[in-house]
């Protein structure tokens, strides 16, 4: 509960959202809770869809690695 | 058994003087009386020589394929493994040396069919014969099969299999690492598959040999590399289909404990759906091939897209159904009778007290005739011990008039004192004619 939204991975954030979901169907929350809950929600499905931007969709060949650190050059598969 | 062999060979050596040979022990008495020719006498290491040449020399026993079961087999600390070679009748020593045994995929064990190939050798130091083995293949099942297997129960037996050692996948990597060849078709169907899937997902081609002799090591090489890669959040490891050799690498053990070792969730994805491998068995999930490792490791993007867009509507209609929840329970309570007329709720509680205060009579009177009863009870009672009862049966008191004193007894009046009598009913007042002091009673007078 504590840690910003923006810090979760998109697995927390889809596992915060769903269980927000449920509190909010079991219906036994004060009207001031849910509204936190429905803005926090909110919050969550936003940034899950900013997750699903946030890879580059490059792909790459391996050339070697220093100190964890990839060399890599542009690949492209041969075709058939 | 190395006794009988030399017999049978001393026979062979010993057909032109068969006589001086049997029994030794009479040659050596001829010898030492000098009798004849002095005969050819040999050391132990040159006779054990002469058979060893014998043997050695013979064609047919330098490439032989011999088949039996394994029986008192020893792996010596130096990596040489001893054994004997058996069938119903007959039994073989056996050695395999380490230059030759590394390259056995499965550990000999008694017992075990085999079928071997080598050469017939002698152990001087022993004066034995023995079968110097150069391959081994398991009988019946087959060589891979046997390494197979062994390979799994060992690494079960680690617990390198165990459900609680495999890694959640991502829901939704970012970066994938393929560790396969990068001109095979499984990196381009692996790719093809992540970009219908999710556009956007990064994938790093880790290049490696997939079969032969060198695949197990360049396997091990990429899974390190791997591991050693922070930003990668899955990584597929695989192959297409091929004959059980050319899989042969990812049933390799350093292959399979470089599995278990990366820190990332390892999809593996080795040749057809029907392939099992051991590499399949350690990974964090088995894909039936290399486009199903893709399938398995990225969603659908717009069905997540979707999925979090029903979250989000699931979101709004539950609020506003909270907060029409709250809204029906505040109009409830505004319309409780007690907030519409609070009036009804004085006149209940008047209606209350006046009932009270009935009851509280009703109990009063109950409680008065009761105490009225008990003193009317009291009051006969005193009645009878009353001085006015005694009257009632006639006898009456008498008092002096000037201070009411009660008379007793005749003495305490003298003549002329005014007395008040008082009878049953009405009094006297009379003056004392006479005084008779000493009479005790009027009725003894």
């Amino acid at each position: 509960m504590g840690e910003k939204i923006t810090e979760k991975t998109f697995e927390e954030a889809l596992a915060r959202l769903e269980f927000i979901i449920g509190e909010l169907e079991k219906g036994e929350l004060n009207l001031d809770e849910s509204l936190k809950l429905f803005e926090e929600g909110i919050g969550l499905a936003r940034h899950c869809n900013a997750k699903l931007d946030e890879a580059q969709g490059r792909v790459e060949l391996l050339l070697g690695t220093e100190d964890g650190v990839a060399k890599t050059t542009p690949f492209q598969p041969e075709e058939e | 058994m190395s006794l009988g062999i030399l017999y049978v060979n001393l026979g062979l050596l010993g057909k032109r003087k068969k006589e001086r040979i049997f029994p030794p022990k009479l040659e050596l008495v001829k010898i030492g009386k000098g009798v004849g020719a002095l005969p050819e006498i040999l050391s132990v290491s040159q006779v054990t020589l002469q058979i060893k040449r014998l043997l050695e020399n013979e064609q047919a026993l330098q490439q032989v394929w011999v088949s039996g079961e394994i029986s008192n087999f020893t792996l010596h600390s130096s990596g040489h493994m001893y054994f004997t070679l058996k069938d119903e009748a007959s039994r073989l020593r056996a050695v395999m040396f380490r230059r030759e045994n590394q390259w056995l995929k499965f550990r000999p064990y008694d017992g075990l069919e085999v079928v071997v190939c080598g050469r017939i050798g002698v152990y001087p130091k022993n004066g034995e014969y023995q079968l110097y083995v150069d391959l081994m293949e398991a009988a019946g099942m087959g060589s891979l099969y046997l390494a197979f297997e062994q390979l799994k129960e060992r690494l079960a037996q680690e617990g390198l299999f165990a459900p609680e050692r495999k890694k959640p996948l991502p829901r939704l990597p970012r970066k994938i690492g393929v560790i396969t060849s990068p001109t095979g078709a499984a990196v381009r169907d692996i790719i093809k598959i992540l970009r219908r899937r999710h556009a956007r997902v990064d994938i790093l081609v880790i290049p490696a040999q997939v079969q032969g002799d060198t695949a197990p090591a360049s396997l091990v090489a990429a899974l390190q590399a791997a591991g050693s890669l922070r930003d990668l959040d899955l990584v597929i490891i695989g192959r297409g289909g091929g004959s059980a050799e050319e899989l042969w690498a990812f049933n390799d053990e350093g292959v399979a404990r470089a599995i278990a070792a990366c820190p990332h969730p390892v999809i593996s994805a080795v040749g057809h759906e029907t392939d099992f491998t051991i590499a399949d068995l350690v990974a964090d999930l088995r894909a039936p091939t290399p486009s199903g490792a893709a399938e398995l490791s990225v969603p659908e993007i717009n069905e997540l897209r979707n999925q979090i867009k029903l979250y989000a509507d699931n979101l709004h209609a539950l609020f506003s159904r909270v907060c029409a929840q709250k809204r029906a329970q505040s109009d409830r309570l505004s319309f409780h009778p007690a907030l519409q007329h609070p009036d009804r709720l004085i006149l209940t509680r008047r209606q209350q007290v006046d009932e009270g205060k009935e009851e509280l009579v009703r109990q009063m009177k109950v409680a008065l005739q009761e105490r009225r009863k008990d003193l009317q009870q009291k009051m006969e009672q005193l009645d009878m011990l009353s001085p006015l009862a005694v009257l009632n049966r006639g006898y009456s008191i008498c008092f002096r008039d000037t201070d009411g004193k009660l008379v007793r007894e005749a003495a305490e009046v003298d003549h002329g004192d005014v007395l008040r009598i008082t009878f049953r009913r009405g009094q006297l007042r009379t003056k004392v004619e006479e005084v008779k002091k000493d009479v005790t009673t009027w009725a003894k007078k």
